[in-house]
């Protein structure tokens, strides 16, 4: 379903600041793979994430989602094939944009947009039932603007667009972190939700080794720009927190002791 | 007096046109456009010379909206296209529409005295030209909110809300965030222009200085809309640009009546806006202690458990 070849990105190229964010990078993923990302900071997730959905051009290789060759398109050709959550809750919805008009964006994406009226009736009621799964009272508020939304609800709903039309691709970065843990634990379930029901292929940043652990049929840790661990099925079932460190110092040669890595 | 106040009114609607251009781009694209200053001066400058040259009023100030609607769209490249930041472009856009305004007119002012305008209708019915500017004026204001209430409800209209409102997110729901903003300025200066073509007609000359200011005068008038009239909704939002348009016209007026010298009324509507820009801050001033939060307002989040 996606297939990253090779891939490398450079920052600052030519300055004393230079950094080879992406190294090589080469995996493939096969539809229905749910794939937890782990690393330090400044390992290259984010970067890869962004990479993927066409934030960030590549500097080399090539990226194919559902055989696509995607590597030239441009971030908002991809959007078709790419549903995305983002770290910052303000980042994923428009603010001064009711609800549903969120949602009518979200189920338009990858469509041509016309002069036909942004959002329809029979729409409404497909949201309501929609919202409704979150379970978070947001069905009776349909018009009510997201800026008044709680960051946990916005990130709700930002799952919800993002999958609203079936993506080919899920990408979550780092999606639960800027919330409290008994938010996030939330989101993160209603996520594990949505991705086990419409069986979508999926990759999510997480800087939490239990939640990486517990979710997903698949794990994947970063350093330095490489992928350094890719393990999958009954390896990863059995897997636990300190393997991983211990994984980790083998193969990177330093102390994963990241606060926020064993903070949990 | 009523005369004044008659006059105001007129000179308001026409006006309006050109606020509800500066608020597409100042309030739902989140740029503040100076292609604005040259376009209305170009919109002045196409109707007025295409009437002289015998072109219908109605046919000029449709050329006048194209006109605009090619500043906009020189304006929407230099940004979106060459990268060069909206105000820059704006500007660019402005000081080039200088000179094409004076190529248009062949001099820096153009008279339109005992030519057909597109009040001539209303006049040769029997009204005055105050009279007519004015109901002219309201049929297009009409038809500019009910034609952008509809747009914006529009999945076009809609993704260039978005655009305006958070680009990371419409780029993520495939939104062609670039389109969208050309397409905004193109709507925009298309609208200022008009406005212009209206104006010039009413006071029957064109004059290339008469762009001079008008950014701040559109500014002006949508915060006085926006505090007075509100903006609950898009509709009222629209109604509320017209009525502020209005009320600044009159305020002219009335400073003017009062004795001010006409010379000084750019730095007085300079003086407002500042002050209507930094209302909020003078809020802050006036309030340094918020209400305290009561005890049992703790539990008020309570849709769900987030």
């Amino acid at each position: 379903m996606l297939t990253v070849k090779g891939v490398y990105k450079r920052f600052h190229e030519g300055t004393v600041n230079e950094k080879l964010a992406l190294s090589n990078i080469s995996f493939t993923l096969e539809e229905g793979d749910f794939v937890t990302l782990i690393g330090g900071n400044g390992a290259g997730k984010s970067t890869l994430l962004n990479c993927i959905a066409g934030v960030y051009e590549i500097d080399q290789g090539s990226i194919y989602i559902d055989g696509i060759d995607v590597t030239k398109l441009s971030e908002y050709r991809r959007a078709g094939l790419i549903g995305r959550v983002f770290q910052d809750p303000m980042m994923g919805t428009a603010a001064n944009m009711g609800i549903e008009e969120n949602l009518a964006l979200a189920f338009r994406r990858g469509k041509r947009r016309t002069l036909s009226w942004g959002i329809s009736n029979q729409e409404r009621e497909q949201y309501k039932e929609l919202l409704k799964t979150l379970d978070l009272g947001l069905e009776s508020r349909l018009g009510a603007k997201v800026g008044l939304l709680s960051g946990g609800q916005r990130q709700a709903l930002t799952l919800l667009m993002a999958t609203l039309k079936k993506p080919k691709l899920l990408l979550l970065d780092e999606h639960t972190a800027a919330l409290d843990p008994k938010t996030a634990e939330k989101v993160l379930k209603l996520s594990d939700q949505f991705i086990n029901k419409g069986h979508l292929t999926t990759l999510m940043v997480t800087h939490n080794m239990r939640h990486a652990i517990k979710y997903g049929n698949r794990l994947m840790m970063m350093y330095d720009g490489r992928v350094i661990l890719d393990i999958r099925g009954e390896e990863k079932q059995k897997i636990t927190v300190e393997d991983l460190l211990q994984r980790f110092g083998q193969v990177s040669g330093e102390e994963f002791a990241n606060d926020r890595v064993l903070l949990s | 007096m009523l005369q004044i106040i008659l006059g105001a009114i007129s000179q308001g609607l026409l006006w309006a046109v050109m606020t509800i251009g500066v608020y597409i781009t100042y309030r739902i694209l989140d740029i503040a456009d100076l292609t604005v200053e040259g376009s209305i001066t170009m919109g002045a400058a196409i109707a007025a010379y295409s009437i002289y040259t015998g072109v219908s009023p109605y046919e000029a100030t449709l050329l006048a909206l194209l006109g605009g609607m090619l500043a906009g769209l020189v304006t929407g490249l230099l940004h979106t296209q060459l990268k060069i930041p909206a105000l820059l472009a704006g500007i660019l856009t402005m000081i080039a529409l200088y000179s094409v305004n004076l190529r248009i007119m062949g001099k820096a002012n153009l008279s339109l005295l005992r030519m057909d305008t597109v009040y001539s209708l209303f006049e040769n019915m029997g009204l005055s030209r105050v009279n007519s500017v004015i109901v002219m004026g309201m049929l297009c204001v009409a038809a500019i909110v009910c034609i952008l209430y509809w747009f914006f409800g529009t999945e076009i209209g809609c993704a260039i809300r978005a655009t305006g409102n958070n680009p990371q997110m419409a780029r993520a729901q495939g939104i062609n965030t670039k389109t969208m903003i050309i397409l905004g300025l193109i709507i925009s200066n298309g609208l200022v222009a008009v406005s212009g073509a209206l104006i010039a007609q009413s006071q029957s000359f064109a004059d290339v200085q008469m762009g001079i200011g008008s950014i701040v005068i559109g500014l002006a008038s949508v915060i006085i809309g926006e505090v007075l009239f509100g903006k609950r909704n898009f509709f009222n939002c629209l109604v509320s640009l017209v009525l502020g348009a209005i009320t600044y016209r009159v305020i002219i007026a009335l400073v003017l009546k009062m004795g001010m010298p006409a010379n000084d009324l750019k730095l007085f509507t300079a003086i407002t806006v500042t002050i209507a820009l930094a209302l909020p801050v003078f809020k802050d001033y006036l309030r340094p202690l918020k209400k305290p939060i009561k005890e049992d307002m703790q539990g008020v989040n309570s849709q769900g458990s987030i």
